[in-house]
Formats: C-alpha cells, structure tokens, sequence
C-alpha cells in the first residue's frame, strides 16, 4: 500500500525524538521499544569532551626539572623532517660560530613552530631521537588574527616532562623506558663534564 | 498548440560552485531545454592543492599525512593504499597483526563512509537534516574510535609501510566490537526510514541509469560499478592482505540507478560487518604491529631509499579502486608520484547519467556518485 514506508519512516523519527528525552526513554521502555540513544551531543564549552589518550594536537618541547633543561638538542631533524616545513631552529651558538652547550648538550636558541601550516601529523615526534619532542592536546588555541600570534616561539612550547606524563600517561612510560635504557648503554665517561656551564 | 511551438531557446545555467553538502566545491554548467538537460560540464579545480608534486618534495613517510587530506571521509584507506604501494616498492613485509587491523580499519572506514554518504545523499535529496544526523551519530562512534588509535579523528595518519604507527591501545578491539554488535540495529532503523519510503523510491528509482557497458568502459570502480551488475571488488580480485580468509558476499545491483547505489552502499555495510567480526574474532593477540624495517623508516625517513623501478598499489577504498603509483630514481623521495583517485574516474560518467533527466535529479546523481573533491582536484 502506499505510504506505508512513510508512515514507517515517520515512526522512526518520532521514536528517536521521544528518546532524546529523559521521561520519553522511561516511556519507550515501558512500550518495549529499542530506547534509542539519547542526547548524544556536549553542550561545549560548558562540558568539555573527554579525548582519548592519543589525541593529539600541535607539539611542545618536553623540558626536564627546570625550563632552561631542555631534552631538544637543536640538531634538526623535525625541521627537516616535517612535511609542511613548519618548524624553525636555530642553535645556540657564541661569536666564534661554535656551539653552546647547557648541561652538556647543544640547545636551540630559538624554535618556533608556526601553527597555523602545522598539520599535526606526529612525525616530528616520531623522528625525534631526543623524545624532545611530543604532541599536546591542548586544543583551544584560537587567535584573532593570524601570524605573530600562531608563530609559537621557544617559550610557548616549553613544557615539563610532568605535564607529558599527566596528560599522556602511558606513552610517557614508554618513553621513559627508552630514555632510562638508552642512558644505560651510553654510559658518560666524565659524569662531572655533565654539569659544565655553558662557555662564553 | 504543439509541442514544437513551444520550444524555447536552451538556457544555460551554472550550479555551484558552492555545494550545499560536505562534497568539497564543485560546479556544474548544465544547458537546459524547459527542465531537461541538455549537457553538463563539470569545472574542477576549486580545491586544487598540488598534493602530487607536493608528495614529490617530502619524504615517502612525509606523504602520509598529505593522503589523509585526499578523500577526508577515509583517512585510513588512503594510508593504506599508499602504504601497500611503498611495500611494493621496497619490498617490505607486513607482520600477521598489523595486517588484520587494516583491515578491521578499513572496513570501519568503509562504515564511516558509506553512513555518512547515504545521509548526504538524502540532504541532497532534500530531507534536510533527520538522515545525515542519525548517519553521523553513528558514524561519530567509529571516530573516537579511530581516535583512540591514532590520536586524531579524520587526519589519522597510522597506517605505515610494514603495519600500523603504533598497536592499537588496550580495549580498542573490545570497543570495536560493541560498536559491530550495535551496528546492525541502526542500519534495520535507516533502512526503515529509507529503503521503502514512496517518496524515496520515487525520486530515485530509474534516475541516472549508468548503463554496466558504459561502467566498465568508463574505468568505473567500486559501489558505482557493482551498483550497475559488475562483479568486480579488488578485495576479491586481488585479495590483498588477510581478505582472502574473510568471507563475505559481494552485493550487486540490478539496473544502476540511484537507489541501486544507495542500496548496494546498505548491503556493503552488511558485509563490511561480517568482515570486522570475522577479523576481531581472528585478530592475532600478540605480535608486532610494525615490521623491523618499518620501525627504522618511520624513525628515520630518510634514510628508505627504495630501488630505481616503480610500483602500482591498489585497494578497494569505499569509493572505487584506489591506486597509488610511485616511480623511485633511489633518492628519499618519490621521483614520481600519482594518485589513482576513484572519486575523480567516477565523475566522468556524470554528464552520460544526467543527459535527458530533469535538473534536480542532477543534485541526487552527483550524490549518488559519491564524490569529494580533496581527491577529485588533488
């Protein structure tokens, strides 16, 4: 007969509108109806959705202890790597063009990523051989204009490698083994050459 | 009076090149004849990003995230698809688990797919609203899902050459299967809602017939293809990776209409259910879920320097055969790189099924052609 599909049809949105309402499942289920599913949408930003672990958003520098420890090496690998050349580094070097060193290791004088061409594709962190480098799921990071203000330098990328392991716990201990092992099978002959302080 | 008298001039007109569904931008120029077509010619271009040459300028690893802005429906298979190329080309093999969640992520992305081009059909249609929202509702699931294995919704870039980035997390297969379980339950509602609706049947049945002669000497793939009586799925044809042990049916049309392809897109889905349970079920517990050489060349990119030659690598993405064709000279990047994008090759039909069918059934072919224009432009 005609119409029936539509009637059908019709049947199907008004369940699923009876269903949206707290009182309308508790009627449905009264009916032996399949309840549908309920308001499924988050009245953001009021209640913030839960992301999954792996969610990731632009990258930050992971530093150690103190800002000015900084895992990044500048040896520019993630520059080279990233598909959209979204990073730039420069190392940190003295008059005589050699490079400075901070708690043994070179480090990078300035390093900006510019987010607005970053695609958060995660390749930078995969190539890193420092894990100097990881990826935030700090999301809300609109500006009004774009620019200066989406050119994140070396300051705004900083973050400790506590808020790595607050936000991503379980990459962290992965990364963690890594670093633990990797310090083992690179045993520094000098322990005191460690703390040396930058040369002017 | 007769009808020749009232011939009129043939009038052209251009529709887009904005388009009111999540397409991407597209425009047609169709010449009428009262409310007949008369011809239609397709412009492209408007989401035109250089996405070949650019994969020519970045590492094979580099390209991964570019492929996951081709057709933004279906990031995984074209990670997939490009990936199985690059193991063609350097000879890499796949280890046992990672080749069971491709194709688990395949198929959900097949799912993904083909819910959210049903709803669009309808928007287009002219149901605004009730079938895209009930088709994304469901469709959003699968996305925490690829969310909580890639880390990203839509971008995912996770499948590699050699497997997958990283092994899926702790109940990730768990989750997967309660979405395969509930699955079913939704497509029975959409299908009440659509498959016998009069006014459906009616707007479809019989509208842009694509003949199967012409499907096939078209270069037609995928839903389009099987929709007009073709028997042809390159997951039964080439059988790559664990497809071979999967069972499932291949569902064809009988005349190629509209509502042919919209029904073989409901029936695939059935299938693609069959294939998620059957993998979830057989899905290895442990092993690696990347390859050793895979681990090194996502490491460090360039240091995969395949061997002078080229390779074509294809699969059945939800849309048609997706062929990636890479030419390597042995340098880090690809000396040619060439997508194979079925979006593209199923457009060119679209003037043949609109000829001599009304105007507003030029909206439903389009969107039963099922199209988006990051792959079509490239």
């Amino acid at each position: 007969m005609i119409g029936v599909g539509v009637l059908k049809g019709m049947a199907v949105t008004l369940r699923q509108f009876v269903g949206t309402y707290p009182a309308g499942r508790v009627l449905l289920k009264a009916l032996h109806l399949p309840e549908g599913n309920g308001i499924f949408t988050i009245s953001y930003p009021e209640t913030k959705q839960q992301h999954a672990e792996r969610f990731r958003y632009f990258p930050f520098l992971v530093y150690d202890a103190t800002p000015d420890n900084l895992r990044c090496v500048a040896c520019r690998i993630c520059e080279q790597e990233c598909p959209p050349q979204c990073i730039h580094i420069t190392m940190a070097k003295d008059e005589q063009n050699r490079p400075l060193k901070a708690n043994g290791r070179t480090f990078p004088a300035q390093f900006d990523i510019d987010v607005s061409i970053c695609m958060s594709c995660r390749i930078c962190v995969d190539v890193c051989p420092f894990e100097a480098i990881e990826m935030d799921n700090r999301h809300e990071i609109a500006t009004h204009a774009r620019g200066p203000e989406l050119l994140f330098d070396k300051t705004e990328l900083l973050r400790s490698a506590e808020y790595f392991q607050q936000i991503k716990p379980t990459e962290a201990a992965v990364v963690n083994q890594r670093l633990v092992a990797k310090a083992a099978k690179s045993q520094p002959p000098k322990p005191a050459a460690a703390s040396t302080p930058p040369a002017a | 009076m007769t009808n020749a008298a009232l011939k009129t001039d043939l009038l052209e007109v251009n529709l887009g090149p904005q388009h009111p569904s999540t397409h991407g931008v597209f425009q047609m120029t169709v010449v009428l004849d009262g409310e007949t077509i008369v011809s239609l010619k397709p412009v492209l271009g408007y989401l035109h990003r250089n996405h070949e040459q650019i994969c020519e300028d970045v590492s094979y690893i580099g390209c991964f995230p570019y492929t996951d802005r081709l057709d933004y429906f279906c990031a995984m298979t074209n990670n997939f698809g490009l990936a199985v190329a690059i193991e063609q080309l350097g000879g890499i093999e796949v280890p046992e688990r990672a080749q069971y969640l491709r194709v688990i992520l395949a198929e959900l992305t097949r799912l993904v797919n083909h819910t959210a081009v049903t709803g669009f059909l309808l928007n287009d249609m002219g149901a605004f609203g009730t079938p895209l929202l009930y088709a994304f509702r469901e469709r959003e699931k699968i996305l925490d899902l690829f969310e909580m294995a890639s880390g990203s919704r839509m971008m995912c870039n996770y499948i590699r050459p050699g497997g997958v980035r990283e092994d899926v997390p702790d109940g990730f297969v768990g989750r997967a299967q309660e979405i395969v379980a509930a699955y079913p339950r939704f497509l029975d509602e959409m299908e009440t809602l659509l498959t016998e609706n009069e006014i459906i049947r009616q707007r479809t049945q019989g509208v842009g017939v694509l003949p199967k002669a012409l499907a096939v000497n078209a270069g037609i793939t995928g839903p389009m293809l099987r929709a007009s009586g073709v028997d042809y799925d390159l997951r039964k044809v080439d059988g790559y990776g664990v497809y071979p042990r999967m069972r499932f049916k291949v569902p064809l049309g009988t005349v190629g209409d509209v509502y042919d392809r919209y029904y073989v897109r409901v029936l695939e889905m059935r299938e693609s259910l069959k294939i998620l349970e059957q993998a979830l079920k057989e899905l290895p517990k442990t092993g690696p879920a990347l390859s050793a050489k895979g681990q090194l060349i996502g490491r460090s990119p360039r240091t995969f320097r395949p061997p002078k030659g080229d390779a074509y690598g294809r699969i059945e993405s939800p849309k048609g055969e997706l062929g990636f064709y890479l030419v390597s000279d042995g340098s880090p990047q690809p000396y040619r790189y060439h997508v194979r994008a079925p979006s593209f090759i199923n457009l060119t039909v679209l003037e043949d099924m609109c000829r001599g069918q009304k105007v507003a059934d030029a909206i439903i072919i389009l969107g039963s052609v099922d199209i988006v224009m990051g792959e079509v432009d490239r």
